[in-house]
Formats: C-alpha cells, structure tokens, sequence
C-alpha cells in the first residue's frame, strides 16, 4: 500500500527532513497558484448569476479556461509605468501585497497528519495569523503611494485606517475562541472543536454552534471582508470615487499580481474561518465514531463502514477545502448583495460595534470558563437585556425627539391636468 | 554546515543589508520599508533561536508600527513619491559617523567579543514558548505586568482626552 506506507514514514522523524519541507511548501504554494484562477472564474460566473446574465462560458468548458486566458492577455499587455513614480517600491508593492496570503495559509491545518499541515504548526498560531495579515495593508499603501496619483494615494491611506481598524475586533473574536481551546496552535483549536457540544456525545462542539463563538464567528466573519478590502469594504478601491484606488496606476503583470493577491488573501481567510468555528476538516458536526459505534451495536454494518469511511484522513482536505468554498462562495454573495459603506459608517462599524460587541463576548466566554454554560447563558440574556433597555430607554425616545431629517410631506392632488391613459 | 546555520547566514545578511538601507535610502518611505523588513527579519531569526512569542511579538508590534511611522511620513512632511530629503551639512554627517563608530566599539567589545563565534543559532525549544512566557508573566513577574497596563490604559485615556478637547 503506498498510501500507507507514505502515511507511516510522515508521521515518523523522517517526515521532518528538507526534502519533506520543500514537498510541503511545493505543495502549498503550486496549490494556491492553481487555484486562484479556479476563485477567479466562481466569481465571475456567480456574479453574473446573481446578476442575471450569463458570464464567461466560452473558453473551455463552462468558460473554466476563461482567467487563464485572461493571464496570458496580461502578460503580454503592455507595460505602461507612469513617470514620476518611486520606481522601487512600485515594484515591489504587488509582491508584498501577495506575500501574506501564502504565509498565513502555510500554517493552516488540512488534515490529521503532518503532510496535510502544510509548513509549519506553529505554537503562535493566531497572533501568527494576526501578525502576518497586518502586513498585507503595506502592499496596498505602498502600491498607493508609489504611484504618485491623488487616487492612488487615498485609496492607500483608506485602506490602512480600514486594516488598523478592524484588526482590533478580528483579535478580539479570535481570543474568545482561544480561550476556551487553551492554546493558539491551529490543530489544538481544531482538537479542541471534536469534544462534546453541551454534554451530547453524538455532537462535536465546532465553535460556530456555541452562543459565543456564533458571535465571534459573525465578527470575524465581517473583519475578514473588511481585511480582504473587498465589497462591501472596498472603499481602498472605490470605482465611483477614486477610479481604481492603489492600483490606478498598476497595468499588465503588476495590476495581475494584486488580483491574485486577492483572491488568494479570501481563500487564506476563508481556510482560517474554517478552521477556526467550522471544525476544520471534520466533515459534519456529527461525532461519527461515536455514531458509527451505535450503528454497528445496532445491526446497521453498512452505516458504520460508510462513517467510518467519511473520516478517512486522506479524505479531509476535502472537507476542509469544501468549507473554505463555501466561505468564498459567502464573499462573493455578499459583493453581489451588498452597497458599498460610506467611510463613516464604515469607521462607526468598526469601532463602535464590532469591538465593543467582540470584548463584551470576551467577558462571556472568561465567565463560561470560570462558572459553566448556566453562568454563560445567563450571563449573554443579561447582556442582551442590557442593551435592549439602552435602545428602549436612551436610543428610541433620542430618535424620536430629532426625528428623521426628512419628512415627506402630502402633495395635495393636482386636479388640473389629468393623464389620458390610451389602450389599443 | 547545517540547514540552519545557511538560513542564518542568508537572514543575517539580508538584516544587515536592509539596516544599512535604512540610513543609505534617501527617501524616507524607503528607510521606513527597510525598517520594517529589518524588523521582520529579526523576528525570524528568533523563530530560529525557537523564541516564537518573541518573534511574533517582533513582527506584530514592530513591524506593525512602522505603517504607522509611514503615514506619519506621508501625512506630516507631505512628500510626494519623487522628492527626497537630503541632509545638507558635512558636518553633521562627520559627527554623526563618528558617534556610530564609538558606539560600535562598544559593541563590539562588549557584547560580540564575548561571545566568542556562537556556531549553534538555535536555543532550548521550552524556553520561547507561549506557556512558559505566559506562566512567568502571571506568577513572578505579575506586579510589573498590571502595573504596565495600567499604564497602558492611562494612556489610552489620555489619548481619547487630548483627541476630544481639540473638537
């Protein structure tokens, strides 16, 4: 059996070897640049569903070939490099901005086994998250400011105060559910995610499911579309307003560069997503050992084998890269759904109810450690109670005494025309 | 000649270039990028030493805080791509070398001297971890960890203050 006996010398000292290390990171950076054009083509095809047209269906089938042939085009593209640029960081600005894509999702977790976590488990795993998607902002910054346009610059300047603000609230959420695994390591989270959901055996307590990791979930969830600078937080490259933000003055491989950068930050975040609050490569949160024991105690041999099957370690980068197309699916809905914020109401977001919302969760979680779920539940109705009397008491009547800013007032009928309606 | 002495060798090269980058480049965007990835760079070679919370650290707040020095730049002098700044005066430029010189005497003699040519870059793998760093800080050391965000706060508050009077 190869795959076995592969299995085997992995998991062994061997696995630790250069040559290991050069196949995982082989691995890891041939897989990424295989797959952004396969996001590349979902979005287009999904975006122009949601906008009922058809999409790119030419090339290849269903248009699949469609971003590669896009590549070639610009490659050859001419190279326009406008005058007064600071020509250095220029250059270097895309690359930057594609450097933390392949760094954070060298340390996610795609399986049980060594050769399915990529690079490296590191013991910082979150800070190491933190920490490397703080720097994808210099990419878009530099990229803005080399380029020596007004545009180009705002964009930047937009997108730092975008990153600087929402990194507070992703940290936060990102504690709430380090606190209850005990560790920041990312297989350790994940371990933690197949224990028992509310002392049900047959459950696995993926953090999604818990009440304070539903709202760590949905923060971080809103902090990696504003990370990622994409719609509805992609004021760095407003179309309507700053013609392309920092990559007004990019054309051919650089602008192509910054794409991919793109897309391959959504893929890393959403590969995080996963495997933070969706129980990374576990396929259902089902204990299916568990289950498969009660079938099989149960006469029912085919179910247990077909549940065991499903927990084949080779099996689970498919799960886990399952859930991450989901989560890109969920991106791309949401550009198709949702306007573009206004900055304000993007800062208010930002600072007024993600962070506070994230350290209040926090609390909750440090008292679920402390007391148990009956504190825990408490303890969130009591919030929620909280902030229901503050809407009731100070929110509602404020709204009420300065009222909406435009009234509409009643047109009185205007009797001296009236409007032939002819039907033929 | 291991694997790691050569990536030691490459990432201490890389560090030095890029701290000499810091005060070569005349542009000052440019000196705060070397900054930057010179701080990286050290952040890591402590992975290498297995110091990874120091790492991390290293790269989250350092590196982190040059994007803000980078605004500053831009916002404050307002330069735009193709200007430099340039430092006029030869005797400042004299002075400033044989400050640098002085102090890398005492460096040298100090600290680099006595080390007598480490061969092996890596370090006892218990001691840089999140446990260890974290066990120290709440048991021994828990006095000078409330008193520093306690600190931290006061700042925080003040900040807020001096923000809002200016309104």
């Amino acid at each position: 059996m190869l795959a076995t006996s592969l299995y085997n010398s992995i998991e062994t000292e061997s696995g630790d070897s250069i040559w290991w290390a050069l196949l995982r990171i082989g691995i890891i950076v041939g897989f990424i640049l295989a797959v952004v054009p396969g996001i590349i083509w979902w979005e287009r095809r999904l975006l122009s569903w949601f906008q009922d047209r058809i999409g790119p269906n030419r090339v290849g089938p269903f248009g699949f070939l469609q971003p590669i042939a896009d590549g070639i085009k610009l490659f050859l593209k001419e190279e326009v490099i406008p005058d007064k640029v600071d020509r250095l960081i220029y250059m270097i600005a895309p690359a930057i901005a594609l450097f933390p894509a392949f760094v954070i999702l060298a340390t996610t977790p795609w399986g049980p086994n060594k050769l399915l976590t990529p690079i490296a488990d590191v013991d910082i795993g979150i800070l190491w998250i933190l920490a490397i998607s703080s720097l994808g902002v210099y990419g878009v910054v530099l990229g803005g400011w080399a380029s020596n346009n007004k545009y180009s610059l705002l964009g930047g300047i937009r997108s730092a105060a975008q990153l600087v603000s929402y990194e507070l609230a992703m940290g936060v959420a990102l504690y709430c559910v380090a606190l209850p695994s005990g560790s920041l390591r990312l297989t350790e989270m994940v371990q933690r995610q197949f224990e028992p959901l509310y002392g049900q055996e047959w459950l696995q307590s993926w953090f999604i499911l818990t009440p304070f990791g539903l709202v760590a979930g949905v923060i971080f969830f809103i902090c990696m579309v504003a990370e990622t600078n994409r719609a509805p937080f992609d004021l760095p490259e407003a179309e309507s307003e700053l013609i392309a933000g920092f990559h007004t003055e990019y054309s051919s491989m650089k602008f192509a560069v910054f794409f991919m950068g793109e897309y391959a930050t959504m893929l890393a975040f959403s590969a995080i997503f996963a495997v933070l609050f969706f129980g990374g490569w576990s396929p259902l949160p089902l204990n299916l050992e568990y289950l498969a024991g009660l079938a099989a105690n149960n006469g029912m041999g085919w179910l247990a084998s077909a549940l065991t099957f499903l927990l084949n370690p080779w099996l689970a980068p498919f799960w886990f890269l399952g859930k991450a197309t989901l989560f890109l699916t969920f991106f791309i809905w949401i550009r198709a759904t949702l306007p573009r914020l206004r900055y304000d109401q993007l800062m208010a977001l930002g600072w007024k109810y993600l962070l506070p919302i994230a350290a209040l969760n926090f609390v909750v979680v440090a008292i679920w450690m402390m007391y148990g779920w009956p504190a825990m539940f408490g303890a969130f109705g009591l919030l929620i109670l909280i902030y229901a009397t503050y809407v009731a008491t100070v929110r509602i009547p404020k709204a009420k005494k300065f009222g909406p800013s435009v009234t509409l007032i009643d047109m009185p009928a205007n009797t001296d025309t009236t409007i032939e309606v002819t039907r033929s | 000649m291991t694997v790691e002495t050569v990536a030691f060798v490459i990432l201490s090269l890389l560090a030095v270039i890029s701290a000499v980058g810091v005060i070569a480049f005349k542009s000052p965007v440019r000196s705060a990028i070397c900054l930057a990835g010179n701080f990286f760079i050290l952040g890591v070679l402590y992975f290498m030493m297995n110091y990874d919370l120091i790492g991390i650290s290293q790269i989250l707040v350092y590196t982190g805080l040059i994007m803000m020095l980078f605004l500053f730049v831009i916002l404050l002098l307002n330069l735009s791509a193709p200007q430099m700044l340039q430092e006029k005066s030869y005797i400042k430029w004299w002075g400033a070398v044989a400050v640098a010189g002085a102090l890398g005497i005492v460096v040298f003699s100090q600290v680099i001297m006595p080390l007598e040519w480490a061969v092996n870059p890596t370090s006892n793998p218990e001691l840089g971890t999140t446990k260890s760093v974290g066990t120290a800080l709440f048991s021994n050391y828990v006095y000078g960890f409330e008193i520093c965000s306690i600190l931290l706060l006061v700042g925080i508050v003040g900040s807020i203050l001096l923000a809002k009077r200016r309104g």
